[in-house]
């Protein structure tokens, strides 16, 4: 049985190139949006702007400017999660949604129905749909790539090594080694999704960030959607009940006064 | 800020709102023929069989709707059987999507069968098959089966309410209290439905009074549901002020609610409150789903 396989990143060294995004859309096949003709964002240089279902890769550009000689660039090659406890495989009403040997998450293009309901489970925005397949489609983690002990196409292209592919055990020491290193130099540095007591049960992709999940578009708290589930089925219950209670009420109410009418009254 | 600010909307519109006022009323509209079924008189027997007659015809338009708006339609069956390993059966118990694909078929299956035995009851049956089944639900089997029908005819109309909060989208994920709101809307809309259809059937104006009168106590039930829902979202409230906001406001709660209550205390004709019940319960899944799918296009615009 092969070991839990992801994803390190370590934002501090991205530079924004998109070799990332790129070699994703090559190996995955993936098709360009409108036909190649995208418009342009207009307020950023990043013009895939987010996650969907034919851009498993995005590298966001956080511009953080307060004048024209104080400011800087965060940039961030973002992707699926892989989540340890993944809200969209456990809504996934097909079956399509599944784990790998390698515990990643792979969504199977050939069950998935397009229902969407993963696309709202997932907490941190990543799956859509692609509109060529007409299912919901993210990162495999090149699940095809991993099967022949390949790494996957986007850590291979990365030219500084902003993405690193390996066992998660070891991702998580080189990571907080890299931390440890970042804050003796003054840089205030934090691990995203590391922690396999935190959120989710850790995140097989997880990230070094040098600012608030929020800056970067992560949830600080990603939760699980069957959190609402007891509260809000018992909520609807209690509805229910009422609802019943008065309809019964109400009818059983015209019957004893049908029964006490004129004619039962003259029976007594 | 909610971190459910930062998922993505899942394209749920028009066809999933329709399915969403369809199944409500729907299912409001048979549980209150379940009731009639089993506690009403002889002189409630039209108001029965327009119900079971809704829930039949609304439950097979949801599962058309559903079907139209997946991706892949012809794959529909992949949430009922394991597609790789059929006839396994594909069920999640903790998955709303999952039992309600389960609920809306068995749901349409004994609302059928209710709305068959209704029909013969009338002789309005002329296919010799459709007959031979309607025929067999009567009795004491007609009850049972119009009861199973109405406790899941209460299912269709709050899951859907159950399904937006299992998720992690703002808004919905945000409040527990969709579904018991779903419950509510779905009795109020199904009895606005039964008032305008049942006199076509035959209905008294005692039975249609009946009606009326639990419409009104559902609607004070949706109005305070409505409430605790705003009041549980706590900042996330920010979201309706703007146009859903106002749909909220001036179309579910006044048109919807506040108004045909005033219609009901004045006694004004039943027909017109009943409308504005039936518009206020679709501009209230309009707004809700709407108003979270939206929000999407502002984190997109603000870079995040």
């Amino acid at each position: 049985m092969p070991e839990p396989m992801g994803f390190f990143t370590d934002t501090t060294v991205c530079i924004g190139c998109k070799a990332c995004e790129v070699a994703c859309k090559e190996w995955n096949q993936l098709p360009a949006e409108n036909g190649g003709i995208r418009e342009l964002s207009g307020d950023s240089y990043d013009n895939t702007r987010r996650l969907d279902g034919i851009h498993w890769r995005h590298v966001r550009f956080i511009e953080q400017f307060k004048g024209p000689y104080d400011g800087r660039w965060l940039m961030m090659s973002d992707v699926c999660k892989h989540c340890v406890q993944a809200g969209c495989l456990e809504v996934c009403p097909t079956g399509a949604i599944i784990r790998t040997e390698f515990d990643t998450v792979v969504i199977q293009s050939d069950v998935c129905n397009g229902c969407r309901a993963c696309i709202a489970a997932c907490p941190f925005g990543v799956i859509d749909i692609n509109p060529v397949s007409g299912t919901a489609q993210k990162c495999t983690l090149c699940y095809d790539r991993l099967k022949v002990g390949l790494e996957p196409a986007c850590s291979k292209a990365c030219p500084t090594d902003s993405i690193q592919f390996g066992s998660i055990v070891e991702l998580r020491t080189r990571a907080q080694k890299r931390v440890d290193q970042l804050k003796s130099q003054g840089v205030k540095a934090e691990l995203y999704g590391a922690d396999p007591k935190g959120s989710l049960g850790g995140l097989n992709s997880f990230y070094l960030l040098v600012d608030e999940p929020e800056v970067y578009g992560l949830p600080r708290n990603p939760q699980l959607p069957s959190r609402n589930l007891a509260k809000s089925a018992g909520f609807s219950v209690a509805s229910a009940a009422v609802l019943g209670v008065l309809a019964l009420v109400g009818l059983r109410k015209r019957r004893m006064d049908d029964m006490g009418g004129p004619g039962a009254g003259g029976s007594n | 800020m909610s971190d459910t600010f930062f998922s993505g909307a899942p394209h749920w519109a028009w066809l999933i709102i329709l399915y969403f006022f369809v199944g409500g009323i729907a299912g409001g509209a048979c549980l209150l023929a379940a009731v009639v079924d089993w506690f009403g008189g002889p002189e409630d027997r039209p108001v029965v069989r327009t119900g079971y007659n809704v829930a039949a015809w609304g439950a097979i338009l949801s599962g058309a709707l559903l079907t139209i708006d997946l991706g892949r339609p012809l794959r529909f069956w992949h949430m009922l059987f394991q597609s790789a390993n059929v006839p396994a059966l594909m069920f999640k118990g903790w998955s709303p999507i999952s039992f309600g694909a389960w609920g809306i078929l068995l749901f349409g299956l004994f609302a059928v069968l209710s709305a068959l035995g209704g029909m013969a009851e009338e002789g309005r049956l002329h296919n010799a098959a459709l007959r031979a089944v309607g025929g067999a639900v009567r009795g004491g089997l007609a009850k049972v089966v119009g009861g199973v029908a109405g406790l899941l005819g209460v299912f269709i109309a709050g899951y859907t309410g159950i399904l937006l909060s299992v998720t992690n989208r703002p808004i919905w994920a945000d409040s527990p209290w969709l579904g018991a709101l779903f419950v509510a809307s779905g009795a109020s809309t199904g009895a606005a439905a039964l008032i305008l259809l049942a006199p076509g059937r035959g209905a008294t104006e005692q039975s249609l009074a009946r009606l009326s009168a639990f419409d009104t106590k559902a609607l004070v039930v949706e109005l305070l549901v409505l409430v605790l829902f705003v009041a549980s979202l706590g900042s996330v409230n920010r979201v309706w002020i703007g146009f859903w906001g106002l749909v909220l406001l001036v179309g579910v709660v006044g048109l919807g609610i506040v108004a045909p209550l005033r219609l009901h205390l004045q006694r004004r004709p039943l027909a017109s409150a009943a409308k504005l019940v039936l518009l206020g319960g679709f501009l209230l899944r309009v707004a809700t789903i709407l108003a979270s799918e939206g929000i999407e296009r502002y984190r997109v615009a603000a870079g995040m």
